[in-house]
């Protein structure tokens, strides 16, 4: 399989703090890659950089190189609202803006040009499909998303990032403010959309990377401990950190 | 590349009209400093006003400015302070405390003329106290109260709620906690009111219109049923409706850079005196 | 301590608590009564000066005349009764500016002793006449009728086209030139402060660096305290002539130098509660919006401002209070014509300038005085009105 995204001595720092070090990590093409590790280990850090989302933090260096098939996406005068464009980012809490359900579908397409209406139609209602959600919604496309539930809001998050048809997905823990039956609703979309999609996800339940993921990496205080098939993690790490948050030492 | 060019045109426009702005605003300080400056002189800060107010200085306007802040702090201070410590320390979110609340920013938002009109009623003839710094120091007072009790209840509200309940885990009644543990720790941020009040006292025309301002009165005032010059009228009369409005320029120019800064030694203290104390908060 | 006593202690200090938090209450009510008390007694005068009376010949029919009409015949715009539904007949002015015309000093007798006579003469002997004397003056029997001129009319103050409340022998007391002339100059100030003020928070918030920002922030807040005299003062040297010369205008005191002024004063207001509302735009939004491609200025366009948009309503409606409020700085800069506005460079009359350039030289009491507190009573409504929506907006808000 080829490479998608290769990242190689990636050190981040917020001030004086040093919350990544030395990070290296290739993420193969159309595969669920899941980050798992102890609250502020750096995931949620390091699957930011994937989309340059950290600019937006004061007073953060990084250094390194992040390749997105090939292209450094830290080198200068990258276009960095095309790479976001590219890159698709769904959050912890689901956050719809507060316009109708097909606004929120619709608006990454807008943003980036697109006016042909009946193409961006199309576009919602295949994303709406392809997150199960078309059939609870079809008839109140003009709602306020606002109104819809919890779980229906991460999948139309969810939608909304594959409007845009991005080449990544990235999810920062896109289940933790869910319930379990929402839960397993969006862990079977992963399982979908995985056909399709380069899918990185951030997790801190252990049985979701295992269920849902190809690949896993421990992050533990800021540093990538271990990587391998999620399998080999799960039943055979080579690190003694990795084995010790596996089996609940820690967490 | 359609939006990026947008985006950098928005923000370009954004950029000028904000630097334009404060330019235009800075231009207005710089003027009034620069040819105030050339007024003022010890005997400015001193004297009576002669020759018409084309000469002398402005010491009964000065004076007569601090009575009226004075006399507003000392009727509106306690009754702010207390009226924000019972909105935030005793009264519950209800419809009661609702109603004081858009009664206090229905008093916040009456222009200040209507103060005047209210003080000339109230105090200047129903009252009889006639064209009084008491009649002046009673309007100004009132418009003023909302803005303290605002920053008393903000003040209060910054201070922890564990620190309540510690006072009251050992055995204070609630007065006690708040006299002894709330109030003390929220005195820096109602100081804050307390001081961004007398700067906008300082610089009210409206209200001391009718209620105490004096034309022109070359003599201090002795007592509170004193009429006295104020320094914003006194600059309003030096522009508009002086004996000899050419000649009485630089005395204008002057007043106008004694008024500014005062209100700013003000504003600009009570800035200082907000950001100390959220530092320290913040350490916590 | 006893424990009766401390509780004791402990309820009076609370009610010293509750007392104050009433002061605000009371003093709005207060303000709202003795505005009423003052003002409201204006529908129960008649314009007409107080003791004069007005008469005409017995066989004249018009016996009823609005203070309108009356301001016309004595200003000899109406000539002739015909105009006011009476028979084709010249007016004839009988009062103390038009005496000399018909009666010589020896006529009048010592101290006018004889006037009342000459009154009555004047009325029987002339059919168009009309006079006007104080009550002094007039003949204990008048030969002639009385008009009868009715009380002030609500609707007749606000849509009375003329504010004139010293002309004689009856005040002209017509508000709507002093209205429009408020909202000319509050709005005009409005399209000036609006896009300044809304960019300006919008780079505040959005664009500009950190430190900039802390920069730009104290300054603006330090331009919400300087007094309005002084920005009148400002306006008066600077704009004034600035506006006469640009616009070659016999004088430069005009709506357009009163909105610049407003705009300048209202701007940091619109500012500090625009760009606080823009910042309270949740992370999680902005964020979104960014992870699709967005630039940041598709998002504030799509995400932040619409997100804001109550709270910077709120933010500009508060800034058009303060302009239709502000009094010194428009009273000085804005040349003070009571008449229609009918464009930015002619001068214009604004209510609260109105209030504070009249009240000073008015009796206590009169027609007048009344006026200026029936005034003040409409600002203070429209404040109401104003924190009303204000709070209407924000409610809005927390409901979505």
């Amino acid at each position: 399989m080829a490479k998608k995204v290769e990242v190689s001595n990636l050190n981040l720092r917020y001030g004086d703090f040093h919350a990544l070090k030395n990070i290296n990590l290739s993420i193969e093409e159309r595969s669920v890659t899941a980050l798992i590790g102890p609250s502020g280990c750096g995931k949620s850090t390091f699957i930011r950089c994937l989309n340059r989302m950290n600019d937006l933090v004061d007073h953060v260096t990084i250094d390194g190189s992040v390749l997105l098939e090939g292209e450094d996406i830290y080198r200068k005068g990258i276009d960095i609202d095309n790479l976001r464009y590219r890159v698709g980012m769904v959050f912890q809490k689901p956050n719809p803006f507060p316009k109708s359900i097909f606004e929120n579908v619709a608006y990454g397409l807008r943003v980036n040009g697109v006016k042909d209406k009946s193409f961006i139609e199309n576009k919602v209602r295949e994303s709406l499909v392809k997150t199960a959600l078309w059939d609870e919604v079809k008839d109140d496309l003009k709602k306020s998303a606002i109104d819809l539930s919890g779980g229906q809001q991460q999948r139309l998050c969810i939608a909304r990032s594959l409007a845009v048809e991005p080449t990544m997905l990235l999810m920062d823990e896109p289940t933790s403010a869910l319930d379990p039956i929402s839960t397993a609703k969006i862990e079977d979309l992963i399982f979908e959309l995985k056909k399709q999609y380069t899918i990185v996800i951030v997790t801190h339940n252990m049985q979701q990377a295992a269920r849902v993921s190809d690949v896993t990496a421990f992050f533990y205080i800021g540093e990538l401990i271990e990587t391998d098939t999620t399998s080999k993690i799960f039943t055979n790490p080579k690190q003694e950190k990795t084995q010790n948050y596996i089996t609940g030492r820690f967490g | 590349m359609n939006k990026k060019v947008s985006e950098a045109i928005a923000f370009g426009i954004f950029r000028v009209l904000s630097f334009l702005l404060v330019g235009v605003l800075a231009l207005i300080l710089l003027f009034i400093i620069v040819r105030g400056v050339e007024a003022i002189s010890w005997d400015f800060l001193t004297k009576m006003p002669s020759d018409g107010m084309t000469s002398g200085g402005i010491l009964p306007a000065i004076v007569g400015t601090l009575c009226l802040m004075f006399g507003s702090i000392v009727f509106a201070f306690p009754i702010g302070v207390l009226s924000g410590i019972y909105l935030n320390e005793y009264l519950k979110e209800s419809k009661l405390k609702r109603f004081l609340r858009l009664m206090t920013n229905n008093l916040a938002g009456i222009p200040s003329i209507v103060f005047g009109l209210f003080g000339m009623a109230l105090f200047v003839n129903k009252l009889n106290f006639g064209d009084s710094i008491l009649a002046g120091s009673l309007t100004l007072g009132l418009m003023v109260l909302p803005v303290i009790i605002r920053t008393t209840e903000e003040a209060l509200k910054m201070v922890p709620n564990s620190l309540r309940v510690a006072s009251y885990a050992l055995g204070a009644t609630r007065l006690q906690t708040v006299f002894r543990i709330v109030l003390p720790i929220g005195m820096p941020n109602v100081l804050t009111g307390l001081i961004l009040s007398m700067g906008r006292v300082s610089g009210e025309t409206a209200p001391i219109l009718f209620t105490v301002a004096a034309y022109f009165l070359p003599k201090l005032p002795t007592s509170i049923f004193d009429q006295t010059m104020a320094l914003p009228y006194h600059l309003y009369v030096l522009v508009t409706s002086g004996t000899n409005i050419e000649a009485s320029r630089p005395m204008a120019y002057g007043t106008a850079l004694v008024l500014v800064i005062m209100v700013l030694i003000f504003n600009l203290s009570a800035n200082l005196l907000r950001r100390k104390f959220s530092k320290k908060v913040k350490l916590k | 301590m006893n424990k009766v006593v401390r509780k004791y202690i402990e309820n009076s200090v609370v009610s010293v608590l509750f007392t104050s938090s009433l002061v605000t209450t009371i003093t709005v009510i207060f303000i709202t009564f003795f505005l009423f008390y003052e003002g409201m007694g204006l529908f129960r005068e008649k314009p007409l000066e107080a003791d004069f009376i007005i008469a005409v010949n017995k066989s004249n029919t018009v016996k009823k005349l609005d203070n309108q009409q009356i301001g016309a015949v004595f200003n000899q715009d109406i000539t002739n009764w015909k105009e006011l539904g009476g028979d084709s007949l010249p007016i004839e002015i009988l009062s103390l500016y038009t005496i000399e015309n018909y009666y010589s000093e020896e006529d009048l007798g010592e101290d006018f002793s004889l006037l009342p006579q000459k009154i009555n003469e004047f009325l029987e002997q002339t059919p168009g006449a009309i006079v006007c004397f104080t009550k002094a003056f007039m003949p204990e029997k008048i030969h002639g009728d009385e008009i009868h001129i009715d009380n002030i009319e609500l609707l007749q103050f606000l849509k009375g086209k003329s504010w004139l409340p010293t002309s004689q022998p009856v005040a002209q007391l017509g508000i709507l030139p002093l209205i429009l002339g408020t909202l000319w100059v509050s709005l005009g100030a409005i399209l000036i402060a609006l896009p300044l003020g809304v960019a300006s928070a919008i780079y505040m918030a959005e664009v500009a660096k950190p430190k900039l920002r802390n920069l730009l922030k104290p300054v603006i807040e330090l331009l919400s305290g300087i007094p309005s005299v002084v920005y009148g003062f400002f306006g008066l040297i600077i704009i004034v002539p600035f506006i006469q010369q640009l616009f070659n205008v016999p004088v430069g005191e005009t709506a357009l130098a009163g909105s610049i002024v407003l705009a300048i004063m209202a701007l940091p207001t619109i500012i500090t509660i625009s760009e606080d509302a823009i910042r309270t735009t949740p992370l999680a939004l902005r964020e979104a919006s960014l992870a699709l491609g967005a630039t940041r200025w598709q998002t504030v366009l799509r995400v932040v401002i619409p997100y804001s948009k109550s709270g910077i309503s709120a933010g500009i409606i508060l800034g058009i209070g303060r302009a239709i409020g502000e009094t010194m700085a428009v009273l000085m800069v804005t040349g003070n014509a009571g008449t229609m506005p009918t464009s930015f460079l002619q001068p214009v009359r604004t209510i609260p300038a109105t209030i504070a350039a009249e009240l000073g030289e008015v009796p206590m009491g009169g027609v007048h005085y009344k006026a200026l507190f029936m005034l003040g009573i409409i600002l203070f409504l429209i404040n109401m009105i104003i924190n009303i929506s204000v709070e209407y907006i924000k409610k809005g808000r927390v409901g979505r």
